[in-house]
């Protein structure tokens, strides 16, 4: 295992309550807080601690964003990540664009391992992984939440609808993560420090010929439909009354 | 005219009622023939049981050894395969679906829509972003094959009574053995499906161990309900994986979910939007589950659910 590229997107911070626009043009995201996409904190962690165990394999953040995606960068650098890439467009970018210029990122710097988050929280759309593994043709592991890599193998353990499922991969391989996986460390002041001297590569998606293509065209955005607040009840018994006198137990 | 391509789910003896979803779903484009495609060992007996799904016109089978096993890998070539000609691909949006279908989205070079919630036309959908804190309408380009996942918990199952035409379908493909199924564990039992049961009893971290998690089996046995449980449950190993209901765990919609010592933080709430009706037991009346919930009762969840299950025995 020689080195491992970890892909890192900026979202908006998991404990923002997201409110849409009054003209349902989008959501609101001006002055809202930007993180590190939970799920792939979680793919940096595994790749840390895959390097920590004695194989000191070179770890690459890399994210596709606009230019404050350094930001999240520095936070993974800080974190323990080697270098970083941030290939920069204005543009939004869908997963099959994220894929596609993630593979163009892979050739160049042949990773042994390329670990993303399952999902990202902004657009809940699961799909960059997979997407990457077949363009990239080479095996996916998703939802993992453990791993086992032994030299040019790994054996993931999936979560699955059913409960858990064990898959066999060769490398290089790509590999999603879940929750479970992990739990990443908190970054402390003195790696803040260090992580601005590494390095920080910024490109231009177009000089990977890749085009920021907006395949799904949002039309409008709104709030979902709200549940209305229902009845107290004072104890069990009346509980199980109500349930019962409407068919439901 | 539509020609929708469903990715059927099964065990090798049973569709799952996922693809039955899907089906529902496919039927709000209108004027579409469904296919439903089945990839296994031996897909005879799923084959007739997805046959039989009103509103399918056509089953294809690709029966190989290799099938033996879901493994996105192996299927995503030959549903890429099978798929052109097709206007529109679905799976559902269980864990199968959601790890082949973007894999082969892929392998086509198209996009894919996922988590469909609502159709509103042949290229338009509606699906949820922000742990469903905002619902966004997209068009997809026409010009190509629409590649999406339908949100299961959004759609009824397609009635019995259909009789489709089975037609198996042999594909000269090599496939990749990079990728090998090594097994299975299921820490759940034979208890109802938590995406399918009209019922659900669920517990948050307030159940504290393990052990006393059993009290809510107990409970869901009277009624025939099925366990779920918040991520915090499962995190702490009170329950397992495979019951964690919300935005990364399953989106459900019981006719009654009961929730126990569960704060409802909006990633929870989002796998419950769908259910009938909520019932939230709660020691702290701020909890926020009370704010959705139909019926809410604040209390201690180690009085309530043995009281509840005794007035329930008998
Ligand atoms: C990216 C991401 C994804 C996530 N995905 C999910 C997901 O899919 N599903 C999910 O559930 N969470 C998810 N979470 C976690 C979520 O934010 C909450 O942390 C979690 O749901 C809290 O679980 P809880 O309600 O069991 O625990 P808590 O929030 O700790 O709530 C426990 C509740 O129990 C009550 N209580 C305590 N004792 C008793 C008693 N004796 N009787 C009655 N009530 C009692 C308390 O008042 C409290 O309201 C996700 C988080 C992130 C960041
Ligand atoms: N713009 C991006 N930059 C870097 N990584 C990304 C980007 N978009 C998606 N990813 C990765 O793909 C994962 C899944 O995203 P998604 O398919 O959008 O749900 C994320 O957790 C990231 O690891």
């Amino acid at each position: 295992m020689k080195k491992i590229m970890v892909c890192i997107k900026r979202v908006v911070d998991y404990n923002v309550r997201v409110r849409v626009k009054p003209d349902e043009s989008g959501v609101m995201l001006e002055g809202v807080k930007m993180s590190v996409n939970p799920f792939d904190e979680i793919a940096l962690e595994e790749a840390l601690r895959i390097k920590e165990r004695g194989t000191n394999a070179e770890v690459v953040a890399v994210s596709i964003g606009v230019a404050d995606t350094q930001q999240q960068l520095r936070t993974a650098l800080a974190m323990g990540a080697d270098r970083a890439i941030l290939v920069q467009t204005d543009h939004p970018v869908e997963p099959l664009t994220a894929a596609q210029t993630l593979l163009a990122v892979a050739k160049k710097e042949s990773p042994d391992l390329i670990l993303l988050g399952k999902q990202a929280i902004d657009d809940d759309a699961n799909q960059t992984a997979q997407m990457l593994a077949a363009l990239w043709d080479r095996p996916q592991a998703t939802y993992v939440s453990k791993l086992a890599v032994d030299g040019a193998k790994a054996t993931a353990t999936r979560e699955v609808d059913a409960g858990l499922e064990t898959i066999e991969i060769d490398l290089p391989a790509v590999v999603s993560v879940d929750l479970r996986l992990n739990e990443p460390r908190y970054v402390k002041l003195p790696d803040i420090m260090k992580a601005k001297k590494k390095p920080l590569d910024v490109i231009g998606l177009d000089s990977l010929g890749v085009a920021a293509s907006t395949w799904l065209k949002p039309v409008k955005t709104v709030a979902p439909p709200q549940r209305q607040k229902g009845i107290m009840v004072k104890d069990v018994t009346e509980l199980v009354d109500v349930l019962k006198n409407k068919g439901l137990l | 005219m539509a020609k929708i391509l469903i990715i059927g789910e099964h065990d090798g003896k049973t569709l799952n009622p996922s693809t039955h979803k899907c089906v529902t779903c496919a039927k709000g484009i209108p004027d579409a023939a469904i296919s439903v495609l089945l990839l296994g060992a031996d897909t005879a007996v799923v084959a007739a049981q997805a046959a039989a799904i009103q509103g399918v016109t056509e089953v294809v089978r690709v029966d190989r050894p290799e099938n033996a096993h879901p493994l996105a890998a192996t299927f995503a070539p030959q549903v890429a395969a099978v798929a052109s000609g097709y206007t529109h691909l679905f799976g559902p949006s269980t864990s199968f679906g959601k790890d082949l279908t973007p894999r082969v989205a892929a392998l086509l070079g198209v996009p894919q829509v996922s988590d469909l919630m609502a159709v509103e036309g042949a290229h338009r959908f509606r699906r949820p972003i922000y742990a469903g804190n905002a619902i966004v309408t997209v068009d997809a380009d026409p010009a190509r094959l629409l590649v999406a996942t339908v949100r299961v918990a959004s759609f009824e199952a397609a009635p019995i009574g259909g009789s489709a035409t089975i037609v198996s379908r042999s594909l000269d493909l090599a496939l990749p053995t990079h990728t090998r199924y090594v097994g299975a564990h299921s820490g759940s039992t034979d208890r109802p499906d938590l995406q399918t049961a009209k019922r659900v009893v669920s517990g948050g971290r307030a159940l504290a161990s393990a052990e006393n998690f059993k009290i809510l089996f107990a409970l869901a046995d009277k009624i025939g309900a099925a366990v779920g449980a918040s991520r915090a449950a499962v995190d702490a190993g009170y329950a397992p994986n495979e019951l964690q209901v919300g935005q990364t765990g399953k989106i459900i919609a019981p006719e009654v979910y009961m929730a126990f010592g569960i704060s409802g933080a909006i990633q929870h709430l989002t796998g419950i939007k769908d259910a009938r009706t909520i019932v939230a037991v709660n020691k702290d009346p701020e909890a926020p589950i009370f704010e959705v919930a139909d019926l809410g009762l604040v209390a201690d969840l180690f009085q309530v659910v043995p009281e509840m299950t005794r007035l329930l025995g008998g």
